[in-house]
């Protein structure tokens, strides 16, 4: 750690004005009089000769045009000195640049007083708070140190103590990260919930090009879900190495389970499809008497930690309500009247509820403004709407699922009577006798605490096995121009294509292509690569 | 040898002792999430002083009190206010006695803090004057000023340095506490250990900040705490020190420079709207000194829930007998504050998590503000607390008929000058 020491404000305006004017004559000797003077009482001889030296010292100044400093004097005949006053206040002099000041020299000088100080001192072996008492002696204020001969605590001007090295260290952001994680569990402990009940995940998934994509941003978020979490994927057309990998990297607990069929590729039938898939696993989480609150998380959506946080209150059927993206693929699709834009409601899937906060109805998605212009097959570039209540606004609480379990009330169907004859299950309404009983939950469904979306790519749009370029990719389209005529690249093509935008301009004449001089001056056309 | 061996058996014994009684106190305080406190005087906080001891009010003429609080009344909010509420406090409780004979001790309401600039600061020049001229009067109305020369007196004094009555601290160490007041008890918010300003015996108050206000700014306890260092104020005085290094000595300057790029210190001077619910939202507060030591960031620091870490060499705490800082906050030097990132995240664990559950006791928290009307455990009733822990009055306190210790006519010639 360096301490740094500030020169005082008269020092340095008097050595500020030597400074400005050519030679420093009067001026310096102005301020070494104010050095000499403060620099505590000194036997008359030695002061005359210090003032005889400064004024040797200006002479030779004037001379030579710039400030002759004391310091070179210093350090030509003190250096054992020197070292001796360093290691003693265990501190290198480490100056720091004041915006005040401007010159160097003027810096320097102050330091030479400051260390006549401390040589001064220097006879009676100093402790640390004692030479910096010393120092601050000489503060032209007349300070006093809290006008009691024991205190250590000085008025007066003080360094402004910097480390050399101000940047965090990596190490100690992360002991302070655990600090403050280890806190927040601590405030959980007491001010959250106090029997945080298992939180019982339903994905149904299917491979595709943005299956990786999707399931990795659900991973993050699960991961960081400070309650014991088992994650269900259901995976149509069977269960994938590549899935099966990505979840046992993740580190959370995790139940794949395969449904036989294939994912379609219409919109509606992926619906239905994915309503039977998560029926599949509560007959599991029923199977296997799992025990805690069931969300269902598909595997697009987004989810906030609070909705964790907001579930474990549930008590058997509850509501939240769910932000919708209906994306509109391109911009310039879908063109909304200006009424239509008016009366259009808040995009909210969620309960409604009526002044006394009880459950009065639903909030579901306006889908009027885009009738005619939605997506019908997985893929297109067209707005993809929900249909009717989505299941991922509802939690269940597990034992619902169950045979037998206490306290399960009466207006909740036994699962086995749900779905068997192959009906279509809309939403998680039809487990229910009386579907006025839901709870809404997230203050009364005021807070939007997860959002729908749903993006795919096209349906037949090609994807590495698992994400990974094995082997590397081969040069598809060779480089017309490239400023190395004789080695093949193995840069891969979009790269390739960068390449040729810049080499455009280029006056390369190794490999002309046979095109139009036309074409070849527009930038970035789509047009020009292909040959 | 043979007694050695037997005392480290007995301090062994002792120790095993020790162990089990902490452990039982460990068990209790894991299962609730506050602890209770105690500090050097014992478990003092919840003290009732009523039937403790008897305060007696002088009558002085409005012009010492009411009259200068209705030409300014930013008197009433600003950190100074303790002092009038104080007297509205005493007038009001069950230990004021009419019978001044019966009396403990003698409180004499002058409002030294409530000369204000017309920006709000509070002018200590006319202070001296006003305090001496009221003495006077209490000396001259009644006789039990003289009886003891003010030794059983107390006087409310929360400006910057106390009785010292000035800003800057040169000046008010050249003054140094007010003659007159030499010998009576000084209820103060400025505390430094070996400092003129800080009489042996004073009792240190916390600065007034604003109950209400900072209880509708209260956030749900399970809200995450997760900026770990938080602060709001001034590094650099570029109006009264415009080269720095003289205002707070440096350190607030030395926080700016070490940490302004650090992302674990959220510090700027910046004062925003959500100050107290931010407040709140951290682990640590900073508490550095400014001009004086004390400020109410300790107070905001103690009511919600922050861990104030306290950057000021020597300073005295707010009711120091009764609560347990050292405990409760952490000590920074000055010249440590370039590795104040290196000390607070080598805290331990446990350390954090205890101090965390001592600032969530709610007497820690009542026993720094001044509501009102006053309620149990609050700073009025640790003022009345920590003067009925200094009864009985000692030996020197009543003085021999015709004898004089205090000298009239010291101090600098403008004090003495009639108010």
């Amino acid at each position: 750690m360096m301490k740094s020491l500030l020169p005082q404000s008269q020092l340095r305006r008097s050595a500020a004005a030597a400074a400005r004017s050519s030679g420093g004559g009067a001026a310096g000797a102005d301020g070494a009089m104010a050095d000499g003077g403060g620099a505590g009482p000194r036997a008359p001889a030695s002061s005359t000769f210090w003032f005889l030296l400064h004024a040797l010292f200006c002479l030779i100044s004037v001379f030579l045009g710039f400030r002759f400093s004391r310091l070179l004097f210093f350090l030509l005949f003190s250096t054992t000195a020197l070292y001796h006053s360093t290691t003693s206040s265990s501190s290198a002099a480490v100056l720091r640049a004041t915006t005040t000041t401007t010159t160097t020299t003027t810096t320097t000088t102050t330091t030479t007083n400051t260390f006549m100080l401390s040589f001064a001192a220097a006879n009676n072996p100093p402790s640390g708070p004692a030479n910096r008492t010393a120092l601050e002696a000489a503060d032209n204020k007349g300070a006093a140190a809290s006008g009691n001969p024991q205190s250590h605590v000085v008025v007066g001007r003080h360094g402004i103590r910097i480390r050399p090295w101000p940047h965090p260290d990596p190490v100690e952001v992360m002991r302070a990260h655990r600090i403050m994680e280890r806190v927040q569990e601590e405030q959980r402990r007491w001010y959250g919930v106090k029997e945080p009940r298992q939180v019982l995940v339903v994905t149904p998934t299917y491979s595709r090009a943005f299956q990786a994509l999707h399931l990795t941003g659900l991973l993050h978020s699960l991961r960081n879900v400070p309650y014991p979490l088992t994650w269900i994927v259901v995976e149509a057309g069977g269960t994938t190495n590549a899935t099966a990998s990505m979840l046992a990297r993740s580190g959370l607990t995790f139940v794949h389970i395969p449904f036989p069929d294939r994912m379609p590729h219409d919109w509606a039938d992926r619906h239905a499809t994915e309503n039977r898939m998560r029926l599949h696993a509560l007959r599991v989480i029923r199977e296997r008497k799992m025990d805690g609150v069931v969300v269902f998380a598909d595997d697009s959506n987004v989810h906030s930690m609070e909705l964790f946080d907001e579930v474990q209150k549930v008590q058997w059927m509850g509501a939240v309500s769910v932000g919708i993206l209906a994306h509109t693929g391109r911009a310039d699709q879908l063109r909304l009247s200006e009424e239509d834009k008016q009366n259009m409601p808040l995009p909210v899937q969620g309960p409604a509820c009526n002044s006394s906060g009880h459950l009065a109805g639903w909030h579901t998605f306006n889908s009027l403004p885009f009738s005619g212009k939605t997506a019908t097959v997985v893929g297109e570039a067209a707005p993809v709407l929900p249909r009717g209540l989505e299941w991922a606004g509802f939690v269940l609480n597990s034992r619902m699922l169950w045979k037998e379990a206490d306290g399960k009330p009466d207006w909740v169907k036994d699962l086995d009577a749900v779905g068997e004859n192959g009906e279509e299950i809309e939403n998680p309404l039809t487990l229910l006798n009386d579907p006025s009983s839901v709870e809404p939950l997230g203050n009364c469904g005021k807070k939007v605490l997860l959002w729908w979306l749903r993006v795919e790519a096209r349906a037949d749009s090609k994807f590495p096995q698992g994400w990974v370029i094995e082997p590397p990719l081969e040069v598809v389209v060779p480089a017309k121009r490239t400023p190395w005529p004789e080695t093949t690249t193995e840069l891969p093509s979009e790269l390739l294509d960068d390449k040729q935008e810049q080499e455009d301009r280029r006056l390369s004449r190794a490999n002309k292509s046979s095109r139009p001089r036309g074409t070849t001056k527009r930038k970035g056309d789509p047009q020009g690569q292909d040959n | 040898m043979g007694t050695g061996a037997g005392s480290a058996r007995a301090m062994a014994a002792a120790l095993a002792v020790l162990l089990l009684a902490c452990s039982g106190a460990v068990a209790v305080a894991r299962a609730q999430d506050t602890e209770r406190i105690e500090g050097s005087a014992g478990d003092v906080l919840e003290d009732d002083p009523v039937g403790r001891l008897k305060v007696y009010i002088y009558e002085l003429p409005t012009k010492y009190n009411k009259k200068m609080v209705a030409k300014d009344s930013r008197c009433l909010s600003h950190m100074f206010a303790a002092e009038i509420f104080m007297h509205r406090f005493l007038l009001s409780s069950a230990i004021r006695t009419l019978n001044p004979e019966e009396a403990d001790w003698f409180y004499t309401p002058v409002y030294t803090t409530c000369d204000l600039t017309p920006w709000g600061h509070p002018l200590p020049f006319k202070s001296p004057r006003i305090m001496r001229s009221a003495i006077q009067f209490i000396s001259n109305r009644w006789p039990y000023w003289n009886r003891t020369e003010g030794a059983d007196h107390f006087f409310v004094v929360p400006h910057d340095f106390g009785a010292c009555f000035h800003y800057q601290e040169e000046k008010a160490i050249e003054r140094g506490v007010l003659p007159l007041l030499r010998r009576a008890t000084l209820v103060q918010t400025f505390g430094q250990k070996d400092h003129v300003c800080l009489k042996e015996g004073s009792v240190t108050i916390p600065p007034y900040a604003p109950p209400q206000k900072m209880k509708t700014h209260l956030v749900p306890p399970g809200t995450p705490r997760s900026i770990f260092v938080y602060f709001r104020g001034l590094f650099y005085d570029t109006a009264n020190d415009p080269e720095g290094g003289y205002y707070a000595r440096g350190a607030r300057a030395s926080v700016w420079e070490n940490f302004k790029n650090n992302p674990l210190f959220d510090i700027s001077t910046d004062h925003p709207p959500t100050y107290y619910e931010d407040m709140q939202r951290a682990v640590f507060c900073l508490c550095p000194l400014g001009w004086a030591p004390w400020s109410p960031r300790l107070v905001e620091a103690v009511v919600f829930g922050c861990i104030p870490v306290i950057i000021a060499d020597d300073i005295v705490l707010p009711f120091a007998d009764a609560i347990p800082w050292e405990e409760i906050g952490v000590f920074v030097a000055e010249d440590d504050v370039p590795k104040l990132d290196t000390i607070l995240t080598s805290i331990p664990m446990e350390v954090i998590l205890r101090k965390q559950r001592l600032l969530a006791n709610p007497s820690m928290k009542q026993a720094m503000l001044f509501p009102q009307p006053a309620q149990p455990g609050d700073a009025f009733h640790q003022i009345l607390n920590g003067l009925a822990r200094k009864l009985p009055h000692g030996e020197g306190v009543f003085l021999k008929p015709g004898q004089k210790v205090l000298n009239w006519t010291e101090g600098p010639r403008g004090d003495l000058k009639p108010w």
